[in-house]
């Protein structure tokens, strides 16, 4: 008699990238995180309330009156030419120059990422990334079978030399690396930013091994004191694929990003892209250009910049006063995350059930390493939650940390535990 | 009738309920009947009140929905709800109480053990934990005392990982049960109104029947009938039965069963509020039995109105 119950009667069909993708535990965890009781410093959302309504409702009104048939048709594979003419303009305020015909406009940064994926990735191919990295690159990447190595960053983010032994290493084994990600503009997560020297050295090396570097930039513009480092694009356009989006300056929900890359490059994404989804949305296409061209946009800019300054500045107030000693996080000049090492031997996704019963969300380290490290490190964000809520969810984290340091020396005593003790 | 559908909460297990929750609810639409649907919350009482609700189909998983508080209130405020009542549900929400009545049952459990974060903080268990690893045999299975869908569970093979074990548990519960390891055939067995279902046999296809394997469809091969011995079969479901009626349960149950190597179950727990998603066992050992998921719980809704209308 046949018993067996197929739950999923497609399960054998189904491609080999897919076969890795299982319902996660953090994720059902995160189901609670949306709670209104939760101070959730978890996800990564702009302050979107902090938007002018009345004049986005002004500009898709706009929009509709001036080019509704237009703004309500498919439209071409590369974007509409006037947003890439204003999308210019926003790289010129970081000081970058392009030319509109060198940008494929794109839903949102994240399908740039799955762009690059789908062009570059054999299984097995090599991304070489830092440590941590967004996840949501990770997962691009991992998607067509890509293999993450990662490299080391600190305060003054990814660390050139480490690129060398790396190299190295992979020369020996026959290998090349297809890509170099890296987010060098307050980075997610670790909300550091690359220095000028490092940008330099990366670049010099870049050119000795003959890498192909993506530059994920959507935080640059949000750089607290308003300074902007060069791009990496700027310094060596041949070998660097930019990546822009309007979600952190503008608004998520209109799908908004941007890949400029080399000519071959991009027409090969242009391809790619009209496979995807033959186009992008002309309706948000055609606001996001109204926005940019009848709004002061850039001040609106600097409403988010001073918004998320004052909330970082909240959240390193508070974590200095209540976090134990030997807690230690980065302190971010620009973006929307804090980056926290907990104490020795402490597991951030072990201790998430017990946050979330203090009614604090956070995102476990280990979500942005491909390998499995980032253990003791967790990522804070400020972008959402106001100062005071801020206050009060890392008061809340802190309760959590120094009751489970408490517990562990209910077991080990006051010494820091060895390796061995923490499996 | 109104029937509320109440699942969600903030329980840990939200995700899971509000898949039950909601799938029920669709189910019970289909069938014609007014139903709406609830997330538990502190309106609760007023949602009840101003939707003039006559029964509350229970999909909640977790503290607040299974460790009997809600059938209290419920039963305060006199309306029918799915699912056992307040003391069966207190009863099988803490596993130690849950294996203690089974022993007094004479239903085969596995050995267990009971370590309280209150043991580890105040009274320097913490530090004894080598003494303790000496009085147990491993491999052994921490988990929460109280909580489902397998988080906080470990497998623990050495006396070395006993510690990080029992602290992974503690961040569910604060307190953390030590089972014996029973190799064998993980088996469920459901009782739906008094009635045994075929038995559910699980196989993780990697690694242990966890979170990801329970909830990812594809994760686990399940058979229903269970591929077992017609006398094995039977001995499990006498052992649920005895467990029902031991626990004083009604309407609906699950018991998690391990079969050995020489085809003696060994019961695990008992769930009062078992999943009801679309990768839970119950609704799959309803299908087996020949019952659909609609069917099911149409069925749930008749027997708990009937039990009111009696009272």
């Amino acid at each position: 008699m046949m018993t067996e119950v197929q739950l999923d009667p497609y399960q054998s069909r189904y491609a080999r990238r897919a076969h890795g993708m299982t319902t996660s535990e953090i994720r059902a965890l995160f189901a609670v995180a949306t709670r209104p009781e939760i101070v959730s410093l978890a996800g990564g959302m702009p302050y979107t309330a902090a938007l002018d309504a009345d004049a986005v409702t002004a500009v898709t009104e706009m929009v509709i009156r001036e080019s509704g048939a237009t703004a309500l048709q498919y439209g071409g594979g590369q974007g509409i030419d006037e947003l890439r003419e204003r999308l210019v303009d926003v790289m010129a305020a970081e000081h970058v120059r392009v030319h509109p015909d060198d940008i494929l406009i794109t839903n949102g940064g994240q399908q740039g990422l799955d762009l690059l994926g789908k062009l570059f990735c054999n299984p097995g191919d090599i991304v070489l990334a830092e440590g941590p990295s967004y996840v949501g690159a990770l997962n691009a990447f991992s998607s067509y079978q890509g293999y993450i190595i990662h490299l080391a960053m600190d305060d003054e983010g990814l660390i050139p030399e480490s690129l060398d032994d790396t190299i190295a290493a992979l020369r020996e084994a026959g290998r090349t690396a297809k890509l170099l990600y890296t987010v060098p503009n307050h980075q997610n997560p670790a909300g550091v930013s690359m220095s000028a020297t490092r940008r330099e050295a990366l670049i010099d090396r870049a050119q000795r091994y003959d890498l192909l570097i993506v530059e994920d930039n959507p935080y640059g513009l949000l750089d607290f004191k308003g300074e902007q480092l060069t791009c990496l694009h700027e310094m060596d356009p041949d070998r660097v694929i930019y990546l822009g989006t309007l979600s952190k300056i503008f608004s998520p929900g209109v799908r908004i990003g941007w890949v400029v890359a080399p000519p071959p490059i991009r027409r090969k994404l242009t391809l790619l892209k009209e496979t995807a989804d033959l186009s992008q949305s002309n309706l948000t296409q055609y606001v996001a250009e109204r926005w940019l061209a009848t709004q002061p946009w850039l001040e609106q800019v600097e409403r988010y910049r001073e918004l998320y300054r004052e909330r970082c500045d909240a959240m390193l107030d508070q974590l200095s006063l209540e976090l134990p000693d030997d807690c230690s996080w980065s302190v971010p000049t620009g973006g929307f995350f804090v980056w926290l090492q907990l104490p020795d031997g402490m597991d951030s996704k072990e201790l998430l059930p017990s946050a979330l019963r203090a009614r604090v969300a956070y995102v476990p380290g280990r979500a942005f390493y491909a390998d499995g490290s980032g253990a003791q490190e967790m990522r804070l964000s400020f972008c959402f939650p106001t100062s005071d809520s801020i206050r009060e969810g890392v008061r809340r984290l802190a309760g959590v940390i120094r009751d489970q340091v408490a517990l562990r020396e209910a077991f080990y005593g006051r010494q820091t535990p060895t390796k061995d003790d923490v499996r | 009738m109104t029937i509320a559908v109440l699942s969600g909460g903030s329980s840990l297990e939200r995700e899971v309920s509000l898949r039950s929750g909601k799938r029920v609810t669709e189910a019970l639409r289909g069938r014609g009947h007014e139903v709406v649907a609830l997330d538990l919350d502190e309106h609760l009482v007023d949602h009840l009140t101003d939707h003039s609700v006559d029964l509350v189909f229970l999909a909640l998983h977790g503290k607040a929905g299974e460790d009997g508080s809600i059938q209290s209130l419920l039963d305060l405020l006199g309306i029918a709800y799915t699912g056992s009542g307040a003391t069966a549900s207190a009863l099988a929400w803490d596993k130690s109480v849950t294996k203690g009545v089974l022993r007094r049952a004479d239903v085969q459990t596995p050995d267990w053990r009971v370590l309280s974060e209150d043991a580890v903080r105040e009274y320097g268990a913490g530090r004894a934990i080598a003494r303790i690893a000496e009085r147990v045999t491993f491999p052994l299975v921490v988990k929460p005392v109280q909580g489902g869908s397998s988080l906080g569970v470990r497998l623990v093979e050495t006396a070395g990982d006993l510690a990080p074990a029992v602290m992974s548990a503690f961040q569910y519960h604060p307190a953390a049960l030590l089972e014996q390891v029973v190799v064998g055939t993980e088996i469920a067995v459901s009782i739906v109104d008094g009635a045994t279902l075929p038995a559910v046999e699980i196989r993780a296809k990697a690694g242990p029947y966890d979170f990801g394997a329970r909830y990812t469809h594809g994760a686990t091969e399940f058979h229903s009938p269970a591929r077992l011995d017609p006398a094995v079969a039977e001995a499990c479901a006498e052992a649920a039965g005895q467990a029902w009626d031991a626990l004083g349960c009604r309407h609906v149950m699950r018991a998690d069963l391990i079969v050995d190597d020489d085809g003696t179950p060994w019961m695990l727990e008992v769930d009062t509020c078992p999943g009801l998603t679309e990768t839970s066992l119950l609704p799959i050992a309803a299908q087996a039995g020949g019952l659909n998921f609609e069917a099911f719980c149409e069925r749930l809704i008749d027997v708990a109105r009937n039990q009111s209308l009696a009272a």
